[in-house]
């Protein structure tokens, strides 16, 4: 073990290396760029062995790791914004082939107006396409998490693709410790790919064919038995990790002072450490708030959302919007209480475009909750919040 | 609430002078001294040759869980004295927070020294003796580093220049480590 001190983007490349992916399509975009950069240099000093190949679009990056994982081989890239809505079409061919490609997005606004800081709109509107979906929070966690999601997505009761993002510059640009473990540690947690089916010369079979109605249904059916089945391997992983590694970032939430909260602040990503600050602050007050911070997107953590609103009203921040509705977390957390909890929940919006989300911005939007002063759903910085 | 011991500096100059890796080379010397929890971000903007920019570090004996812009600075470290015509680099100063500048003025030639702890060192005159220079410009991220251990105790000057010589090899790494050392015996400190 060593410790490494650098940006997201260069702790995510030396994850993804250390990780032996056999191939890796990128193409470059605003604040993707330091991550690929990471690689194509370890291709330089040797000690990426793997096929390095710099593509003309996004589109082909997906395209091409689909073609390279269909081959049985372990594959990885990157994007971000625009450059993840490019691969929108190769993402659901990804999923529904049941390739276990891993890729970091780094969350960008999306464009008009031109803007590249962060907001999570871009990996949002990828919802659906049947990607696990992480949501980081520190350097240390997506180094850990793009190790910890070669064995998920690899799994033969998942055999999905996995999407780890986190912020534009609030860590895909910020330098932080990270602890590296050995390699042959590595190599160790994550053996080498075996893949259910291959593309293979000298046992030629297609994929991709016409399939009828009944067995498609089939194999959308399997994908969400395979994402239900992730739900229960995540904290399985988590644990073997903090065994091997003594580091634990939650299962599919990260629990903060939930034990005997009154009131529990849902958020992901960097707004989620940020949270834990305002959480030891309003405590300090004497309010009774605990934190849980939304690590995976989908599969949702739906039972744990739910035994938190059994004890607790919930309070939500996006840094997302559904235009026409609300914040994604929001609905899925309503989703999850519905019909089985009495607890209220609350929404807010903020932090779209970039803008700086402090612990004292937290901080207000909880209290408006607690002093019974919120609305349903609220946009901070508007309407007086 | 913040650790008690954690420390915010934000670090002005302009586009081309190294702030950000200013930034950067301070904190990775920071946490060799043991602060555990270390965090160094550039300003998240276009960045123009010339143009201010700013970059920022926390330090802490703990992890650092803040994600967010440093707003009320304990530290501020001017990598261009004549950027303080176009940009307030006081704003949020904390009481008795500190100010490191770079300029071949002393501390008391600056009305501010009467309310914050001013030092002064000329990092321009260093980076131009020890020819640490990029497209003929001198480069004074690391001779103003060399400063910083007398203003702040939580960071030696050793682990600078450790930090110096694992990022330049050879001769460039030798004139780097020799700028920090006559930074740091060339401050001026009015505290």
């Amino acid at each position: 073990m060593s410790v490494m001190i650098d940006t997201g983007n260069y702790i995510a490349a030396k994850a993804a290396v250390m990780a032996r992916p056999a191939v890796v399509p990128a193409y470059p975009i605003t604040p993707q760029t330091t991550l690929v950069e990471g690689i194509a240099n370890y291709v330089k000093t040797g000690e990426f062995k793997g096929e390095y190949i710099c593509v003309e679009s996004e589109h082909s990056a997906m395209a091409a790791c689909i073609g390279a994982s269909a081959t049985g081989v372990r594959t990885f890239t990157g994007t971000s914004s625009h450059g993840l809505l490019l691969m929108h079409e190769m993402l659901h061919w990804a999923a529904l082939a049941r390739l276990p490609i891993v890729m970091c997005n780094i969350n960008r606004v999306v464009g008009p107006g031109w803007n590249i800081w962060t907001d999570e709109n871009d990996s949002i509107s990828q919802r659906d396409t049947g990607w696990i979906q992480f949501y980081c929070s520190s350097n240390q966690e997506i180094f850990d998490t793009v190790i910890q999601s070669f064995k998920l997505a690899e799994h033969e009761k998942v055999q999905l693709p996995v999407m780890i993002s986190y912020n534009a510059f609030i860590l895909s640009h910020t330098s932080m410790p990270v602890y590296v473990p050995d390699q042959k540690d590595v190599d160790n947690f994550i053996p080498k790919r075996i893949p259910k089916w291959k593309l293979d010369v000298d046992n030629p079979i297609t994929f991709g064919n016409i399939i009828l109605p009944a067995a498609y249904e089939k194999v959308r059916k399997d994908m969400q038995d395979s994402q239900e089945y992730a739900k229960k391997l995540i904290p399985e992983i988590s644990k073997e990790w903090k065994k091997q590694f003594g580091r634990h970032h939650g299962d599919l939430l990260e629990l903060y002072k939930c034990e005997d909260a009154g009131y529990i602040l849902l958020s992901m990503g960097a707004i989620g450490a940020e949270s834990k600050v305002s959480i030891d602050n309003l405590r300090k007050e004497g309010i009774k708030i605990g934190l849980a911070r939304v690590r995976c997107f989908r599969p949702f953590p739906r039972e744990e959302v739910l035994k938190l609103g059994k004890q607790a009203d919930l309070i939500v921040i996006d840094r997302n919007i559904s235009v026409g509705m609300e914040g994604a977390v929001f609905t899925e957390v309503k989703a999850a209480l519905y019909n089985n909890s009495d607890a209220k929940a609350y929404g807010f919006i903020a932090g779209l475009g970039g803008k700086d989300v402090t612990f004292g911005d937290i901080e207000k939007m909880c209290k408006k909750v607690v002093n019974g002063k919120a609305k349903q759903l609220e946009w901070f910085g508007f309407e007086g919040v | 609430m913040l650790s008690k011991d954690l420390v915010e500096i934000v670090f002005h100059g302009r586009g081309g002078q190294g702030s950000v890796t200013a930034a950067n080379l301070f904190v990775a010397a920071a946490l060799k001294d043991g602060n555990k929890g270390v965090q160094a971000f550039p300003f998240f903007g276009a960045e123009r040759r010339g143009a201010p920019v700013r970059a920022f570090a926390r330090i802490s004996g703990d992890e650092i869980h803040l994600r967010s812009e440093i707003y009320t600075p304990d530290i501020v470290i001017v990598l261009d004295e004549s950027i303080m015509d176009m940009v307030d680099v006081l704003k949020g100063l904390k009481k008795n927070g500190r100010i490191l500048i770079n300029t071949t003025k002393n501390p008391k030639d600056f009305d501010f020294s009467k309310k914050y702890d001013v030092a002064t060192v000329d990092a321009t005159s260093i980076a131009l003796k020890h020819e640490i220079l990029v497209g003929g410009i001198p480069v004074v991220n690391t001779p103003i580093l060399g400063a910083v251990p007398k203003i702040f105790d939580r960071v030696t000057l050793k682990s600078i220049q450790d930090t110096v010589k694992d990022k330049w090899k050879g001769e460039q790494g030798n004139k780097n480590v020799k700028a920090t050392q006559d930074a740091y015996d060339g401050v001026e400190v009015d505290f």
